[in-house]
């Protein structure tokens, strides 16, 4: 199972499953990270914590933790 | 009674057309500016989320029309994820208004489509404003705003709060809209749940079930979870049929999305729905696989190595403008009101009264104004790092970090808020959901030296620093401030605060330039809200320390010193006891019995009972500390922290180790009355002020302590 996590700068990737509870699930989907939507991955912070991504035309952070809980395939 | 019908008349004329609009839309897409070019309100509005804390009313008239515009927090969809959402969420379905403009920014049309459509399920009156057409256009996107009209069933007006294109039309819509009847939005659901939908309105029709809303909101309502409507339904009679028709239909839908999630489920419904419209109406010309702008300034910006120190530069050189730039006009508005005390002072006959305005009130006010163009600076570079989207980055970058000591990556909004003023950053933590965030995320804001204290370092800083080492000086405190405040948060998330993360979620939005009006707004305002603050609740204060210091007054202390100075021989032993005069009358005023009784408390810090009182009077604002020192010290003299005998006073009366101690008890201690009071009603309750005067005492005391004892030993 590959995660969002997992994915290195400037990857394509395909969303297959959210893992998360509901509250964090909703919040997901009305970033439109939901199933069937393109991610890129634009960038790291320091250590990895944070991570950049582009969904559609916008642009979102996301901790380590939340990115472990997409599952993803890459385009 | 006649008289007030005829002042409403005249103010009123037609008090029938009255519409209420409720503006609607994600976060970062110009609502609030929109608000602006339509009315020319002073609002203040902010690139990232949180700006539109509370919901702001604005007023104007248009046509024969009375408006009043609803500015509601954004919100990305109706999650009631956070306090803001909670906030639009319960506005949107409990309150009284006439029609939504819903707020969509057309270069990124998809994403507020999502929103969009969830306001068209209910049944309400709404128009469409796409804006940002003017940005669109430059980036090769066109949108069909009639074609999209046509499509969903809502009139689309394409607008630009910033070119002010379509704003006009944009109000004829909404007049057009409020006259006619409100007809059905052409929102499609996929097959199944378009079926479920279907059975569900055929079964209310047959009971003839009475509602305010129409059927098919009612229908989608029950499908996606709603529980308002479930309570509703819940009690009626007609329920026991419904409910196995419901669970059904979930199952159903459940199915044909390979969810068990319905509200899953929907968002893909909607999902499926806005990207047929999308498909339809939005054009991209074919762009060559070019970085946009914002990703080259992030590439830089947000790098992983150079990133943090960046953005270390930015702040240094922030605090670095504030006080090189800012002592330039300070010299003026001291001699001033230098000036101005001597006019007013020579037209006053009574010495009491004069007194009590030169030495009180124009000193004292005239202290906290000379800082204005400090706060200035502070202001514009805090504008500038909320209106450019730099704030966001930072989040970005030091989330990491903070998430070390508890914290959240978001917490640094208000933080950063923080330094120019702790009440607007406690309303900001707003944007943190999980209430223990943010709760620890109030108690730390604190930590964070606002504006008006930057007065007393400034004053310090000169008194013992050379002018060139001042700015470092100030940039130390500021950061040590801020390192507390991340230790304190530390121990309060492994003590008080114990629990798991808010999850970090969070929009980088788009740089833009930010614009000179805007910025121009929220300067002055704050600048103003600043002037007030020192024109009534410090004059007052001013007033009173100056009757606290002047009174009882002792007359046979007087009459002593007054044959001692007619008698005395030349004029250096005349100054002599005149100063000692006033040091003696000083110390048996109320003033100097508060300080006296309070000393042995503070004493273990090097404190004099000077600085006692001037740390207890703080406690109402800050600014009045200086004025109370310069009460004080300098003895009516003209007070101000550029004026050099009070500095001088100070570098001579107060060693270097109590004056370090006297900053760290500055930096830590209880915030200003009124911030006070707006932490206490964010906190959520007066159990928490007591927990915070008891956690930030007990932290300024032992950190002032230990402060104090090592510079002792160093110097």
């Amino acid at each position: 199972m590959k995660t969002l996590f997992d994915c290195k700068k400037a990857c394509k990737v395909k969303v297959l499953k959210l893992n998360a509870a509901t509250e964090l699930k909703q919040r997901l989907i009305s970033f439109g990270i939901m199933k069937e939507a393109e991610i890129e991955v634009l960038e790291h912070a320091p250590a990895k914590k944070t991570i950049e991504i582009k969904v559609g035309k916008m642009r979102i952070a996301l901790r380590d933790q939340e990115a472990e809980l997409i599952e993803v395939e890459k385009l | 009674m006649i008289d007030t019908i005829d002042v409403d008349a005249k103010s009123c004329p037609v008090i029938a057309n009255h519409i209420k609009v409720a503006l609607v839309g994600q976060p970062n897409v110009g609502k609030s500016m929109l608000i602006n070019s339509v009315s020319n309100a002073h609002l203040h509005v902010g690139n990232f989320s949180g700006v539109t804390v509370d919901k702001t009313e604005v007023l104007f008239d248009y046509k024969d029309y009375h408006f009043t515009v609803v500015d509601l927090p954004g919100t990305y969809a109706f999650t009631d994820y956070t306090i803001e959402e909670r906030v639009t969420h319960d506005y949107l379905c409990a309150e009284e208004y006439d029609i939504i403009i819903n707020v969509a920014d057309s270069t990124n049309l998809e994403k507020n489509l999502q929103l969009t459509s969830e306001l068209l399920t209910m049944s309400k009156k709404v128009v469409i404003a796409l804006n940002m057409s003017d940005e669109a256009e430059k980036e090769g996107i066109s949108v069909d705003a009639d074609y999209m009209s046509e499509l969903i069933g809502v009139e689309c007006i394409k607008v630009s709060a910033v070119t002010k294109l379509g704003i006009e039309e944009l109000i004829d819509a909404v007049i057009r809209n409020y006259e006619n009847d409100k007809h059905e939005s052409k929102l499609i659901f996929s097959e199944p749940v378009e079926e479920e939908i279907a059975q569900i309105i055929w079964y209310l029709d047959k009971h003839k079930y009475e509602a305010k809303n129409s059927y098919r909101n009612i229908a989608i309502n029950l499908l996606k979870n709603n529980q308002k409507t479930y309570a509703r339904l819940h009690d009626n009679p007609i329920w026991t049929e419904l409910q196995p028709i419901l669970i059904e239909a979930s199952k159903h839908i459940e199915l044909h999305h390979n969810s068990d999630d319905i509200k899953e489920a929907f968002a893909e419904e909607y999902a499926s729905f806005n990207r047929g419209v999308v498909t339809g109406v939005v054009k991209q010309k074919k762009q060559l696989q070019q970085k946009t702008l914002t990703e080259k300034i992030d590439n830089v910006l947000i790098h992983p190595i150079l990133g943090i120190p960046i953005f270390l530069f930015f702040m240094w050189g922030l605090f670095q403008l504030t006080f090189e730039v800012g002592a330039v006009p300070m010299e003026y508005i001291d001699a001033f009101f230098g000036w101005f005390g001597d006019a007013v002072g020579a037209t006053i006959p009574n010495d009491d009264v004069r007194s009590l305005v030169v030495d009180g009130l124009i000193a004292g006010v005239g202290a906290v104004v000379l800082f204005v163009p400090n706060i200035i600076i502070l202001f514009i570079g805090i504008a500038l790092l909320e209106s450019t989207g730099y704030m966001s980055r930072v989040a970005f970058l030091l989330d990491g970090f903070f998430h070390k000591f508890g914290l959240h990556g978001q917490s640094f909004i208000p933080l950063v808020t923080g330094f120019g003023c702790s009440i607007p950053a406690y309303m900001s933590a707003r944007i943190l959901k999980n209430d223990r965030d943010r709760l620890l995320t109030l108690f730390i804001i604190g930590f964070m030296s606002c504006g008006a204290r930057l007065p007393v370092y400034v004053l310090f800083a000169g008194a013992f620093f050379s002018p060139e080492m001042a700015g470092n000086v100030l940039f130390v405190i500021y950061i040590s401030g801020a390192i507390l405040g991340l230790i304190a948060a530390k121990i309060l998330k492994l003590t008080a605060f114990k629990g798991a993360d808010e999850p970090f979620v969070m929009e980088m939005p788009k740089y833009r330039l930010p614009s000179i009006k805007l910025m121009w707004h929220t300067v002055l305002t704050k600048t103003m809200m600043y002037l007030k603050k020192a024109g009534t609740f410090i004059a007052a204060a001013s007033m009173l320390i100056w009757f606290l210091s002047n009174y009882p007054k002792n007359l046979i202390l007087e009459d002593e010193y007054s044959v001692k100075i007619e008698q005395a021989l030349s004029t250096e032993e005349k100054v002599h006891f005149q100063n000692s005069l006033a040091t003696d009358l000083l110390e048996q005023s109320y003033l100097g019995s508060i300080g006296k009784f309070s000393e042995p408390i503070f004493a273990p810090l090097g404190f004099d009972w000077k600085m006692s009182v001037a740390l207890q009077t703080g406690l109402a604002a800050k600014e009045v500390v200086v004025s109370t020192l310069g009460v004080l010290y300098a003895l009516g003299e003209d007070v101000d922290e550029e004026n050099n005998s009070l500095i001088n006073a100070i570098s001579k009366n107060i060693s270097f180790p109590s004056a370090i101690a006297f900053i760290v008890v500055i930096m830590i201690y209880l915030p200003c009355l009124a911030a006070s009071i707006v932490f206490t009603r964010e906190a959520g309750g007066i159990k928490y002020f007591f927990y915070l005067l008891f956690f930030t005492s007990v932290a300024a005391y032992s950190m002032a302590f230990i402060a104090y004892n090592i510079t002792k030993m160093l110097v």
